[in-house]
């Protein structure tokens, strides 16, 4: 094992070494469109333009951030929204021609002194649930972006043939060029990229260089993720990072783009050119202490990442097991993750971004790839993260090395590990029901744990020409519920209640079936079901700190919309409470960490000059979690039928998983529902579960409208114009549009509580248009 | 290529010290061209309630691994070396000092550290400053980076 105090030349990976013809693959570029732009300075965290380039018209223009984008959107992800909601039309789809792809960054942005500063925000119209999906990621490029002199890149349009785009800060160009020889799949087509795009053949060079990139399956499934690279001068590749969700990487090859890479001339502790430096370094020094003291009781972030949650969710009975039928599993110990940790090079900094002391981006250096084209060779694997892991579970995958195997796949085919994790264990259930069968999946043996099998369907997707059973699978589980459907081989019941998708979009890896909460914090969001918006499982379950309903709206409104503030500002949510001061057990509100609240506070006002409260926090993200909410209307979804989630995610489906937890749900029977253990104990399991089945539909049903209530939106989960008002929107197409959509919902019935609400209970209001008086 | 075993390191001798902190002028005049010294220099000499006390960085290492851009190597000499120049000015290094040695001034982003150069031992007119060398071998530390408490 490697101790510390490395000296970076000399540290190896063990990888396979590659030796490309650069030249000749850079001989064969041809330069479609080449544009020069002034370089100048980042001023307070922005660049104040953004970058426009249209693939079909070639095109490439300069936008300004003007101070009333800057009010209303602030950065990031609301600079995205922004700029999709000038450029689309409601019925943009993913492929369309005018759907766009953007890259964003947010003010604080590329600050290296707070750590978890260099995401970057991607938005496009998602394949999977045909609305503005927005994911965050690590890497070098949205830094490198501003730094070259932009807070976000907008792609609009589709190339007639693989480009990459270059935009080059040193010599203020952006080139569209061909790139018919480089490979496709990222590990290795970043290598390529980054060598040849560094200006000198030197470790510093490279590290100013950051590729986007996706992989074959991308172009072929759903699920395609962009990969960021970032350079590690230790062990002398580019790594990456992903915007898994929502297929942003089918889209990246649905407009022909191989790649995007990014240089920069020079960057330092203060290319933000933030207000205040000293108050920055200040706070940013002080995190660095707390990380340095609390980590290694806490989170032990630096040693494994976020793999330390797998012990954890599975002695609370939330790991994800055989596509969310159990919570945990005798076998699970053998993913702890102590057993990567024996995996992973103990070298770091391990921080997507300089200057993240968590550092929870952890690799495995020189593993050999079991499977597939790149079978034999050694490369590095970054990775796994949680999610991957908890993906792994999901299809009762338990040997830590086809966890490797899968992770180093996904990425360099260019999917998410979350959405072919979750759909591929969904296929795997309806294998073991014989819904699908050999025969019915290509002769693959799609079968809880076969690692082997799920490792072939990914070659197969990433190959191309392929049977209609591959091609539905690559779209994930709604389109696969709806093949089988067609085909007429199962149950709807059984094959609705358990495929984990909303929106159309795969859950990611939380057994929700006892939070209430968080089952809202699944369904009752923006993209689909992703974690990022409210974790409340501890809250809820555990330390039942939020017992009534409108104990959980209320939380189902602060967290979705203070995680939503990361996004804007290009940060990282981690640092936020994945770390916590040594005295945060004993502030009133544990849970916010109020202490790093005020951190982001003073860091927001140190880099802009700005002299905001924790209350200004708030309400810039609650504008723009309300105007892409208002944009998924605009699309024709964001209403109630939209926010569902299978019955799998509520509870019990099958009989076994009823009985597996028998103790539990009979409990529950006479405790929530008034049953005698008498009755109990004489009633089958078909309807104990009908029974449970009932109450906790209309549980959700009652958390919907509670949480609706409390952000201001209709019964039926519109953002009403009044509340648009509130926030500062005068956006007349906008307030149109949803006064519009209202009064439908009047006429078609929509505008009523969905919650079965018996002598005693209410309701969250009598006045259903109770946003009329806000006037 | 050959790894330096030795490095020099400053040795203080409390009983010779009278306060007058010409060391931490000779220091930022190396690191800042000022007289100033406090926290423009890397060595500090603090008061006690008897006598004084020297805080400076040991060149234990412990930051070389916390650079994401390799900025702080150990050169030929054994010092632990911050080049200005590549460093970003993330203060990881500065927060993860167990000693808080690794100094930062807020005229400048980059931190700052003992060089081991000898200006403040050459300075002190009571000679209660000295190189001394010792291996490094002997004081080397290792950032935390395992599994468990």
């Amino acid at each position: 094992m490697v101790e510390g105090q490395i000296v970076i030349e000399e540290y190896k990976t063990g990888n396979t070494h590659h030796t490309w013809d650069l030249k000749k693959m850079q001989l064969a570029h041809k330069v479609l469109k080449n544009f020069s732009y002034k370089k100048s300075d980042v001023i307070k965290g922005y660049a104040n333009r953004t970058l426009y380039v249209n693939l079909s018209t070639g095109v490439i223009k300069e936008k300004p951030v003007t101070d009333e984008m800057k009010k209303k959107f602030t950065g990031g992800r609301g600079f995205g929204l922004k700029l999709l909601w000038d450029s689309i039309k409601p019925t943009t789809r993913w492929n369309s021609e005018e759907n766009e792809l953007l890259i964003t960054t947010g003010p604080l942005c590329g600050t290296t002194q707070y750590a978890g500063s260099g995401k970057s925000l991607c938005l496009s119209v998602s394949p999977s649930t045909n609305i503005v999906c927005d994911c965050n990621v690590g890497g070098f490029f949205g830094p490198y972006l501003k730094f070259a002199g932009f807070d976000a890149l907008e792609i609009q349009g589709k190339a007639k043939e693989d480009v990459v785009i270059i935009i080059d800060g040193e010599k203020g160009t952006i080139t569209i060029e061909t790139a018919p020889l480089e490979e496709t799949n990222t590990h290795l087509l970043s290598e390529q990229l980054t060598q040849m795009y560094a200006s000198e053949n030197t470790n510093k060079s490279r590290q100013k260089v950051s590729v986007v990139s996706s992989g074959l399956a991308a172009e072929n499934s759903y699920w395609g993720c962009l990969n960021f690279s970032f350079y590690d001068i230790r062990r002398k590749i580019p790594r990456i990072k992903q915007a898994g969700r929502g297929g942003l990487g089918t889209i990246l090859r649905d407009k022909n783009i191989k790649a995007l890479v990014v240089k920069i001339e020079h960057f330092d502790g203060i290319s933000n050119h933030p207000a205040d430096p000293v108050s920055l370094v200040q706070v940013g020094t002080k995190l660095h202490r707390e990380i340095r003291n609390l980590d290694r009781y806490q989170c032990n972030m630096r040693a494994v990442g976020t793999g330390h949650l797998v012990e954890i969710m599975d002695a609370y009975d939330l790991l994800p097991t055989e596509n969310y039928r159990f919570g945990s599993f005798p076998k699970a110990s053998k993913i702890y993750s102590q057993k990567f940790y024996e995996l992973f090079t103990k070298i770091i900094p391990d921080g997507c971004w300089h200057g993240c002391t968590l550092a929870c981006a952890k690799t495995v250096d020189g593993y050999t790839v079991m499977t597939g084209p790149y079978k034999g060779e050694k490369v590095t694997v970054d990775g796994p993260e949680y999610e991957t892991i908890g993906a792994c579970s999901n299809m009762s995958l338990w040997e830590p090395l086809w966890v490797l195997e899968f992770n180093f796949y996904c990425d360099t085919y260019g999917i998410d590990t979350i959405s072919a994790g979750t759909a591929i264990a969904f296929y795997m259930e309806m294998y073991e029901y014989g819904i699908l069968n050999k025969e019915r999946c290509d002769g693959l043996e799609l079968c809880f744990g076969n690692a082997e099998a799920v490792l072939q369907l990914l070659h197969w997707i990433a190959q191309g020409d392929c049977s209609t059973f591959v091609k539905v699978a690559a779209k994930g589980v709604r389109r696969m519920k709806d093949w089988i459907y067609q085909n007429g081989w199962g149950e709807k019941q059984i094959i609705e209640d358990s495929g984990m998708e909303s929106k159309g979009l795969e859950f990611s890896e939380y057994v929700t079936k006892e939070s209430l909460a968080m089952q809202g914090g699944y369904g009752l969001t923006l993209k689909g079901p992703q974690h990022d918006e409210a974790w409340l499982i501890f809250m809820d379950m555990v330390n039942n700190t939020i017992p009534t309903f409108q104990m959980k709206a209320e939380a189902l409104h602060y967290y979705p919309i203070w995680r939503t503030w990361f996004g804007l500002n290009g940060l990282c949510k981690l640092p936020w409470n994945d770390i916590e001061p040594a005295n945060n057990a004993e502030t009133s509100e544990p849970s916010k960490v109020p202490e790093h609240v005020q951190n982001y506070v003073e860091y927001q006002n140190a880099m802009t000059g700005w002299n905001i409260t924790k209350e200004d926090l708030i309400l810039q993200s609650e504008r723009c979690y309300n105007w892409q909410r208002a944009m998924n209307v605009w699309m024709g979804r964001g209403q109630r039928k939209d926010d569902w989630i299978p019955f799998r995610a509520m509870g019990p489906v099958t009989e076994m998983e009823y009985i597996s937890r028998k103790e539990r749900y009979d409990k529950q029977l006479v405790e929530k529902l008034g049953k005698s253990e008498k009755d109990v104990e004489k009633m089958t399991v078909p309807d104990k579960l009908r029974i449970l089945y009932e109450y906790r539909r209309d549980q959700y049903e009652k958390l919907t409208d509670a949480v609706y209530y409390r952000r201001g939106w209709t019964p039926n989960g519109i953002p009403t114009p009044q509340k648009m008002k509130q926030l500062g929107f005068t956006d007349k197409k906008m307030l149109k549009m949803l006064e519009d959509k209202i009064a439908a919902d009047e006429r078609n019935r929509l505008n009523v509580w969905g919650g079965f609400y018996k002598k005693g209970e209410h309701p969250p209001t009598t006045d259903h248009q109770y946003w009329q008086k806000w006037n | 290529m050959d790894y330096a075993t030795n490095v020099k390191i400053l040795k203080f001798h409390p009983e010779k010290c009278k306060g007058c902190l010409e060391c931490e002028k000779a220091c930022s005049q190396v690191h800042f061209k000022t007289n100033d010294g406090g926290e423009k220099s890397a060595i500090r000499i603090h008061k006690l309630e008897k006598g004084y006390t020297m805080h400076v960085c040991d060149q234990r290492g412990l930051c070389l691994d916390m650079c994401p851009v390799g900025a702080l190597t150990r050169r030929k000499n054994g010092v632990v070396w911050l080049d200005k120049d590549t460093c970003i000015g993330c203060q990881a290094c500065v927060g993860f000092c167990p000693i808080g040695a690794m100094r930062k001034a807020d005229i400048r982003i980059e931190p700052f550290k003992c060089i081991s150069c000898g200006a403040c031992v050459r300075a002190c007119p009571e000679k209660a400053l000295e190189l001394v060398e010792v291996k490094i071998a002997n004081i080397k530390q290792v950032v935390y980076h395992k599994l468990g408490g």
